[in-house]
């Protein structure tokens, strides 16, 4: 490996040994970030934090938010990571690091010095860097804000428990939970959230809302409305959010539910490019880190030790079981990133005719260049589509397999070689969708005039049904809406499958 | 520039709240896993947290997700031998290996069921949960014989001893700075027209302001650095001290026909009793008497292992109890509580006898006396005697019938069963 050849200049490390003190830590960390500047990482500033194992899983509990209201899902979480940790079964996750301003990164105690070398130059400069370039997290989260705003859901939350119980905060949350990846808009620009301004518009909002309500469900007759003869559609157009409609139009909800409706699709709202960007966002730190770490050693700063230390867990953790194999779990984001990553600066420094011919704009560039626009501008979806290459494709051994209900047997329909590139390249990039991933749901109709039923659209996805926890859901929704939900499957314009809460009887034929 | 800050010494457990939550939550279920463990359990096994088992699909939260079926497409990685166009048999467990799941799940669960530890404290306490000590008020009020002092607050008056300094102290602040405010701020209107004065060369002024100055000094000398008013003292009151000892006396038969099992089985009871007892009171300690035509007094080893045959005399254990009772556990100082295990045999003469002895002396002193029988056999002498004692004492008298392990804690929580309105 060429990592291992011996440095340029001479050595003189910053620490030999396992152990860390505050001071080695600040000195790892100004020598990682000085080499990230040269390199022109651009960062938020870093905020450090030592903790203990056991704050480390109440992080992990907390699905990575700083400050999280009470739920029991969290605990049921917690308890789960617990068992887990003490029985062995597994290790706890190095880092854990927040999206804010100043970027939070968690460092455990138990950690060697290697290893919070290795976290500091993959959170505090990989993720680091990532959240702050990153359009997605650009625009649907407010790094600076984000910690204010948990504090006010936090009291908000536990204020609604104080004043109206435990158990029904409880039930309203469930419901929210249940519609949590629905309470995002997906290609509409959201406001900044404030913290204070929310605090401010709270009492404004929920009597504004309040009133307008009252409109859309105003029962005395108008006369002139009356006969005209073309029926009112509500809403005008279908509407992907149904959080922010359950917010702003269900009939019976308090205005404290309602706001708890509204925090839940704020916090949705800030996961929303977390989701997106999975592959990206652990292969661009994975990079990093690996970069870092060498730069480190090039120039004499670390051990031999310490670097096989550091590739022991970095292969651990970039390791890609093969699809036959025991430990197979899917595509690993952070191989997958890394190569994808890794091959494109290759492709920039040492390119081949293949690599001109697949990436002409690219290939033989600066890589300084190319990479950061690789990170900036894309969602795995299209970072997949846009930059795996042949070449990785390759030596990971993809293969695409199509599996239709239809037919007997499942289909190879293409593999890494010069006919199936293209295919199998976006048959992965199809997987990292979420409008396919996750089913297509929106709201089309509210009976005003009627009985106020909800009905949902879910516009099916090469013909995949919705799953066994639809009729759970339904019920969560109704409970929010009050009045009857239904939720329809339409393939190819047509109706194939209905679920309604209340139970219709007769029209469910699945 | 990166901030580094230590939090290991920041509070711990911040999930405490949410993991009672979710204990909370699926409460029933937990309680179930844990009586059951109860009686799958080792004897000496008790005091230790359990692994609870929650179906996966019963505390799952729902989303909207794809079910199986319909044409999907996923891409693996590690090709072996596969080339475009080959058609293979679907593999079980699903399309494509269950690799749609693994790739999209967030949820961290499979199909498995939910299993998660409960600690030893949370496994007592689930497992007593909705039980009680019956009587435990009775001797609470009765237990008048020891006092301590508590501290309840301050008072402004009271012996020197008891002074409290410290807020004497801060009470003779708060007002000198309460009085002095009005004087200091006159004082220095006075001194800035003092010196004003004298820059003007304003003889008269400076006269008056002079005088007003020593006039304010004096006023301000005056204020007490220490007064009666500040004293405060610590105000102790007196308060029963409810008992908080208990004595459990185990009673056993180990006549030729309690064998190894039945004893195990009165022993898992004896266990329960005193994890029971010992959640209620500070201290409690154990008495150990087995019998057979003679009753003794004996260690734990002794009475649980030893073997003995011989006849049966019931009284002679009652008898004994009551020895040990007026020796060392005065009712005043202790709570005393009775269980006795046999199969039931007793001399039939002996019966009635058993009978007088738990009416007229022992059940007036003691909290509560249980009685169970581990037989599979029909009643004999000494259950129909004692049925009158259950008709006359329902407050302090119960009897129940174990025949096999799982029976156990089913009659313990039977016995403490928390009574509605007592």
């Amino acid at each position: 490996m060429e990592i291992l050849l011996p440095g340029r200049g001479p050595r003189e490390p910053i620490s030999d040994g396992g152990d860390w003190t505050f001071e080695l830590i600040g000195r790892y960390d100004r020598e990682i970030g000085a080499i990230a500047e040269q390199f022109g990482l651009d960062t938020y500033p870093n905020q450090i934090e030592i903790i203990r194992s056991d704050q480390m899983m109440d992080a992990y509990a907390s699905i990575g938010m700083p400050i999280g209201y009470h739920h029991w899902s969290f605990g049921k979480h917690f308890v789960d990571v617990e068992r887990s940790y003490q029985r062995g079964f597994m290790g706890l996750a190095y880092e854990i690091v927040i999206n804010s301003n100043p970027c939070i990164s968690y460092l455990m105690e138990e950690n060697s010095m290697t290893m919070q070398a290795l976290v500091i130059a993959h959170a505090c400069y990989g993720h680091n860097s990532f959240f702050k370039g990153n359009y997605l997290f650009q625009t649907w989260t407010d790094a600076s804000a984000i910690v204010d705003y948990l504090l006010f859901a936090r009291n908000y939350i536990a204020s609604c428990e104080e004043r109206y119980g435990v158990q029904e905060v409880e039930m309203i949350l469930d419901s929210c939970h249940a519609l949590m990846n629905y309470g995002v808009d997906r290609y509409k620009r959201p406001y900044p959230i404030s913290a204070e301004e929310e605090k401010r518009r709270q009492a404004e909002r929920a009597e504004y809302v309040q009133r307008t309500l009252n409109d859309l469900w105003r029962t005395l007759p108008q006369a002139r409305q009356l006969d005209s003869s073309d029926e009112e559609v509500f809403p005008r157009e279908p509407q992907e959010n149904l959080l922010y409609f359950i917010e702003k139009h269900a009939p019976l909800l308090e205005p404290w539910q309602r706001e708890i409706v509204r925090i839940v699709r704020k916090v949705a709202q800030y996961f929303y490019p977390q989701r997106q960007t999975q592959v990206m966002n652990e292969g661009w730190a994975s990079f990093w880190h690996y970069t870092l770490l060498n730069e480190l050693y090039d120039r004499g700063l670390v051990t031999d030790g310490f670097m096989m230390e550091f590739l022991a867990s970095h292969t651990a953790v970039l390791f890609q079981p093969s699809f036959d194999h025991p430990a197979y779990r899917g595509i690993n984001p952070y191989a997958l990133g890394f190569a994808i990553y890794s091959d494109l600066r290759r492709v920039c420094e040492h390119p081949t005719d293949e690599d001109r011919e697949w990436f002409p704009d690219i290939a033989g560039g600066n890589w300084l260049e190319v990479l950061p626009a690789a990170m900036r501008d894309f969602k795995d979806e299209s970072f997949v589509l846009q930059f795996l290459s042949p070449r990785v494709m390759r030596e990971m051994r993809l293969f695409g397999v199509v599996d239709d209900d239809a037919e007997d047997e499942v289909l190879i329909s293409a593999i890494h070689d010069r006919g199936g590139y293209r295919e199998v390249r976006s048959l992965l990039a199809g997987q990292y969708n979420i409008g396919d991933r996750e089913p297509n749901i929106q709201v089309v109709r509210v009976d005003v005039r009627g009985d106020r039923s909800l009905t949902l659209r879910h516009a099916q996805h090469a013909r995949q049904p919705m799953g066994q926890s639809t009729d759970e859901v339904m019920r969560h929704l109704h409970r929010l809406w009050g009045f009857p939900v239904r939720l329809e499957s339409v393939w190819h314009d047509e109706v194939v499958a209905t679920t309604a809460c209340p139970a219709e009887e007769a029209q469910s034929a699945a | 520039m990166s901030y580094i800050i230590d939090r290991r010494e920041n509070a711990k457990n911040k999930s405490a709240v949410n993991r009672q939550r979710f204990l909370e939550r699926y409460k029933q279920r937990i309680k179930k896993a844990v009586s059951d463990a109860v009686n799958e359990r080792s004897i000496t096994d008790m005091e230790r947290g359990e692994e609870v088992t929650i179906p996966a699909q019963d505390i799952s939260e729902p989303v909207f997700q794809h079910g199986s079926g319909g044409r999907r497409s996923i891409v693996h990685p590690g090709n072996k031998e596969f080339i475009a166009g080959d058609r293979i048999a679907r593999p079980e467990g699903g399309a494509g290996g269950g690799s749609g799941d693994g790739e999209a799940s967030n949820s961290g669960e499979g199909s498995d069921d939910f299993v998660f530890q409960l600690t030893q404290e949370e496994f007592l306490e689930y497992l007593f949960d909705d039980l009680a000590l019956p009587n435990l008020t009775k001797r609470h009020l009765k237990g008048n014989s020891s006092f301590k002092y508590e501290h309840a607050g301050f008072t402004s008056d009271g012996v020197p001893a008891k002074l409290s300094v410290l807020r004497s102290l801060r009470q003779a602040k708060a007002r000198r700075i309460a009085l002095a405010g009005e004087p200091k701020r006159l004082l220095r209107e006075a001194r800035e027209a003092f010196d004003q004065a004298e820059l003007d060369g304003d003889e008269l002024q400076r006269r008056r302001m002079r005088d007003e100055i020593e006039r304010l000094e004096k006023r301000l000398g005056r204020i007490p650095f220490l007064d009666t008013n500040d004293l405060r003292y610590n105000l102790h009151l007196r308060k029963p001290v409810p008992t908080s000892q208990a004595v459990m006396f185990c009673l056993m038969d180990v006549s030729g026909s309690m064998d190894q099992h039945i004893k195990d089985m009165a022993k898992r009871f004896y266990l329960l009793l005193y994890m029971f007892l010992k959640r209620h009171y500070e201290r409690t300690e154990i008495v150990f008497i087995r019998h057979h035509t003679v009753a003794k007094e004996v260690d734990e080893q002794e009475f649980f292992y030893s073997r003995e045959t011989g006849g049966t005399v019931v009284s002679s254990a009652l008898k004994l109890m009551l020895e040990v009772l007026e020796d060392r556990y005065s009712p005043n100082e202790w709570n005393i509580y009775g269980a006795q295990a046999s199969d039931g045999d007793n001399w039939n003469d002996d019966s009635p006898l058993c009978r007088q002895l738990l009416e007229k002396k022992i059940l007036p002193l003691v909290q509560y006396f249980s009685y169970v029988e581990i037989t599979k056999r029909s009643h004999q002498a000494l259950w129909r005697e004692y049925e009158h004692l259950a008709e006359r004492f329902p407050e302090s008298f119960a009897q129940r019938q174990i025949t096999d392990v799982s029976d156990i804690f089913p009659v313990f929580h039977d016995l403490f069963q928390k009574k509605d309105a007592a």
